[in-house]
């Protein structure tokens, strides 16, 4: 077996979208002690969106939010309990097998130092990937060799170090080679940059940007870093105690934040002109425990425009403009809402 | 912090060394280490070679030279209650002592850690039911237990090691419980499972090599515990047998002369007090060679 | 907190279980069959009768564990084979003589421990601190029964100041608290305590370190708290930890005793033990085991409840 066989061809055309999400759900059981009633946390209860090829789809929210939850189920380490996903055309658990979704699907962990193993040296951890799907190991020693130099590390100096050995940017260099080794199409980046300063994090988020180029990659951007979401994404995915509350394309959102909860989020992002104030309070407090989450719509209890139908319904999904969706009475004329536009 | 592709090369190109050379490193640094390594090193190797180290005969004594003091003319370290050479029979005492003490930690240490390993890997109603056996076994103290078990066996070495090896592995396998369960945490292990490794190629690769380092430091302390508990077993008459030279029984069946000669009587003692402080100080070193938390 | 302590003395159950199955199991695991290991050897038939009834030994195992433990919670614990008394009035009376020694030990051992690695661990890396060090590792690495012969030929035999053997005039069970009898207990509660100070001695030391390295050490110093202050809230971070190896100890004191009151002729559960080996009086062996580990399961019961008192984070979690 080549490298040539990683990975999986294209079958749906360009028109299909890399990954449907529809109705993704995952709930943790949870016991308050022994003997404790059982809880359920709903991690993430309800998520739908799409993945177009070779876009970067940006997901942002406080911690807690469900976006690594979601990043996990989409690639298999968790299993989800209700909902669909959808590769390709192909249905995960129908027409696709989990393991072949991995073939397509890769991550890269924030914590550049626990995501790589410590006994190995960074050429091997590279080449695990492919060695473990039935490449032969000179063969997964040369893809290794490639995409260190590809990810700018010279091979003839670095391949035979060890994580410790290198700085916090060069490991995370690793971790995007390592990604890549199993040639996937999705590659999801958890927090991938949140951990780097900023003068590294600027230039792993370029090699990412070349990295797409030249591997016809597709990119599910996970980040709390609005500036830095908005650098690499076409477009934006909000989300809130594990429900997506606000998508659509980059600018879309950037003009304007149907949301209470986007608008608060990118109030609270610094802003290069002084002279830019903000209309919007700052969010305050913290999100509520998702093991009970508010009823209704979940932020109404943060919402400076918040009503009765807020905490008594729950919002339906409104699309303003395309693509552009929002889960919000305010948005929705038959809500009741007083701000509702009629 | 600098990244690679701008940053001068101040390391020296290709110096990067694996794990087990920077342990090396840092025990070569180390003199107590160095020391008590040294110490361990020939007790055993005399143990081993006793019999062809020229020495008097460990079994036969003499009547007329019953427990001559230290410094005797042909018998350096006196002779003891039967007369027999106490050189001879130190050395040839280590033999037993150090095999029950060793040999059991090295038994518990694979199974306790295979049992660990499985508990901590798979999760679950498997970690259930092996941590809550392991956890009904650490209720007795370690001497109890092995006193308990060796009392109901009865005397013998095999049943020594019975018993010393049911003591150990409790302790073993929660050690490796423990740290596989941190390690299956790490993010490596979920990349590994991303890129679609089967778990045991997973265990090999990437849990084996980080937990054996805290589990194998953790072994190497108990090798002293062991090994004092082993004598003791002796010293109760749990042990070995009589004639065989071994410590603890030699403490035993001296405690009769130490109205005679007490420092004679005394020196089984001191040869496993040095080997228990050896074996304690060269875990020690190990423990920060390795880099393993408490 | 409530839930937690209801929720630890409920766990402590199958614990107690599973440490009488074992105990239970000692006489099934000794080679021949078990009535053998009951019996005199020159019981007659009718006797043999007798004690298959008793023990129920023509019942399945599970039946005869049933049986077994219901007598043991009456305190039932069946008779020695060596004196045919019953086996729970021997250990009982043994069992107070091994406390006795335990608690004198724990007395010695325990503060000496906490102070010396409390300085250990203030004075890092300075000569109080190796010497500390060393004097721990040289105790956690002593056979206590040898320890118990040195001082016997130091303070017995040369100095002639303290009396080798036994607990006092009048043997086992008459003990008071006069020179008589606590001249008696000196030798082997302070052979007994040295391996648990030394153990106590190291974690404190590591604890203490430990915690004078940490962030909020520096933040309380940089605010100007004053040294005491500063040692009051480390003390209060290593007590839990602390006070939990010292339960383990306590065990071990309780373990270790077996072999220290085989050297002193002490009339505790470990003389009795060593006796009934040696007699291979297989009841009482069992009998002694199983309340010695009761004791134990009770004390890690008593540590852990204790700990939850003194550390909020625990019965939280």
């Amino acid at each position: 077996m080549s490298a040539n066989d990683l990975g999986l061809p294209d079958k749906g055309g360009p028109a299909q979208p890399l990954v449907i999400a529809s109705d993704l759900t995952c709930h943790f059981p949870v016991r308050a002690g022994a003997f404790g009633p059982k809880k359920v946390v709903r991690a993430v209860d309800g998520v739908s969106f799409t993945i177009a090829k070779g876009e970067t789809l940006g997901v942002v929210g406080e911690s807690g939010c469900g976006k690594s939850t979601t990043a996990r189920l989409m690639i298999g380490l968790i299993e989800a309990t209700g909902g669909k996903i959808i590769y390709d055309g192909q249905e995960l658990g129908a027409d696709l097998s989990l393991r072949e979704l991995r073939r397509g699907v890769q991550m890269v962990f924030q914590d550049s130092f626990a995501s790589l193993n410590p006994r190995l040296t960074i050429e091997e951890s590279i080449a695990f990937g492919p060695k473990v799907n039935g490449v032969d190991p000179a063969e997964a020693r040369r893809i290794a060799r490639d995409l260190l130099d590809r990810i700018g590390l010279d091979p003839a100096r670095f391949a035979g170090r060890y994580p410790h050995e290198l700085s916090g940017g060069q490991r995370q260099r690793v971790n995007i080679g390592r990604a890549l080794a199993m040639r996937p199409r999705l590659v999801i980046l958890d927090e991938a940059v949140s951990a780097l300063d900023k003068s590294v994090e600027a230039q792993v988020l370029n090699l990412l940007a070349d990295l797409r180029r030249d591997f016809d990659l597709t990119y599910m951007f996970i980040s709390h870093d609005l500036n830095v979401v908005r650098y690499i994404s076409d477009r934006l995915m909000v989300m809130y105690l594990g429900e997506v509350v606000e998508i659509g394309s980059a600018e879309a959102l950037y003009e304007r934040q149907a949301h209470p909860y986007t608008a608060a989020l990118f109030s609270a992002m610094p802003s290069m002109d002084p002279d830019a104030r903000t209309e919007v309070p700052p969010l305050a407090g913290d999100p509520p425990n998702p093991i009970d989450p508010p009823s209704g719509c979940r932020f109404h209890t943060r919402c400076p425009f918040a009503e009765e139908v807020c905490a008594a319904r729950k919002p339906q999904v409104v699309t303003l403009g395309e693509g552009h969706q929002v889960a919000c009475h305010m948005h929705d004329a038959t809500s009741g809402h007083g701000k509702a536009a009629a | 912090m600098t990244d690679a592709t701008t940053e001068p090369v101040l390391r020296i190109a290709a110096q990067s060394q694996g794990y087990w050379a920077g342990v090396w490193r840092r025990v070569r640094r180390d003199p107590v280490t160095l020391v008590c390594g040294a110490i361990l090193a020939a007790l055993i190797l005399a143990a081993i070679f006793a019999p062809w180290l020229g020495m008097a005969d460990p079994y036969q004594g003499s009547m007329i030279r019953r427990l001559k003091p230290i410094g005797t003319a042909g018998h350096p370290f006196g002779t003891d209650e039967l007369g027999r050479d106490m050189l001879a029979r130190l050395i040839h005492g280590g033999r037993l002592t150090l095999f029950l003490g060793i040999t059991p930690v090295v038994a518990a240490f694979a199974i306790g850690t295979t049992l660990g390993l499985i508990a901590g890997y798979v999760g679950g109603w498997v970690n259930t039911i092996i941590m809550r056996t392991v956890d009904v076994f650490f209720a007795f103290p370690s001497v109890l237990l092995a006193i308990a078990i060796s009392g109901a066996l009865g005397a013998g070495i095999v049943n020594s090691l019975v018993s010393l090896t049911i003591v150990f592995i409790p302790p073993i396998t929660r050690v490796a419980e423990s740290v596989t369960a941190s390690v299956r945490k790490l993010d490596y292990v979920d990349a590994a499972r991303a890129s679609g490794a089967g778990d045991f190629t997973i265990v090999r690769v990437h849990v084996l090599g980080n937990v054996m380092g805290p589990i194998f430091v953790y072994a190497t302390s108990l090798t002293s515990v062991c090994m004092i508990i082993a004598a003791g077993l002796s010293f109760l008459g749990l042990g070995v047998k009589p004639p065989e030279p071994e410590w603890g029984l030699m403490l035993n069946t001296l405690r009769t002369a130490i109205y005679v000669n007490p420092w004679v009587a005394a020196l089984p003692g001191v040869m496993i007090f040095i080997t228990s402080l050896c074996l304690n100080l060269m875990s020690d070193g190990l423990r920060s060679a390795m880099n393993v938390r408490q | 907190m409530l839930g937690y302590l209801l929720r630890r003395l409920i766990y402590a159950v199958p614990v107690a279980i599973g440490v009488s199955l074992i105990c239970f199991l000692l006489v099934h695991i000794a080679p021949g069959d078990p009535l053998v290991a009951v019996m005199p050897i020159d019981a007659t038939a009718e006797q043999e009768a007798e004690m298959r009834a008793v023990y129920g030994f023509d019942k399945p195992l599970p039946v005869q564990f049933g049986i077994w433990l219901g007598n043991a919670v009456q305190g039932d614990l069946g008779k020695s084979i060596a004196t045919g008394r019953p086996v729970g009035a021997e250990v009982a009376r043994a069992v107070a003589n091994t406390l006795l020694l335990a608690a004198a030990a724990s007395v010695i051992g325990f503060p000496l421990g906490l102070l010396l690695g409390f300085m250990a661990g203030y004075l890092n890396n300075t000569a109080w601190d190796r010497a500390i060090t060393a004097l721990a590792i040289g105790g956690v690495s002593t056979p206590n029964y040898w320890l118990g012969m040195v001082l016997v030929i130091v303070f017995s035999v040369s100095l002639g100041w303290l009396p080798s053997m036994g607990a006092g005039p009048g043997g086992s069970g008459d003990w008071s608290w006069d020179w008589a009898h606590v001249r008696h207990l000196i030798l082997p509660a302070v052979t007994l305590a040295v391996v648990p100070m030394g153990i106590v001695m190291r974690t404190t030391r590591a604890l203490v370190a430990d915690i004078l390295d940490q962030d909020f050490v520096q933040a309380l110093e940089a605010k100007g708290m004053t040294r005491a202050g500063i040692l009051r809230h480390v003390a209060r971070n290593a007590a839990p930890t602390a006070l939990s190896v010292i339960g383990l100890q306590l065990g071990y004191l309780l373990g270790g005793s077996i072999l220290i009151e085989t050297v002193f002729n002490w009339p505790g559960s470990g003389y009795l033990l060593s006796v009934a080996i040696l007699q291979r009086d297989l009841p009482m062996l069992q009998g002694t085991i199983l309340v010695l580990a009761m004791f134990f399961v009770a004390l890690n019961l008593i540590v852990d409840l204790l700990q939850s008192v003194i550390d909020p984070r625990i019965s939280r979690a």
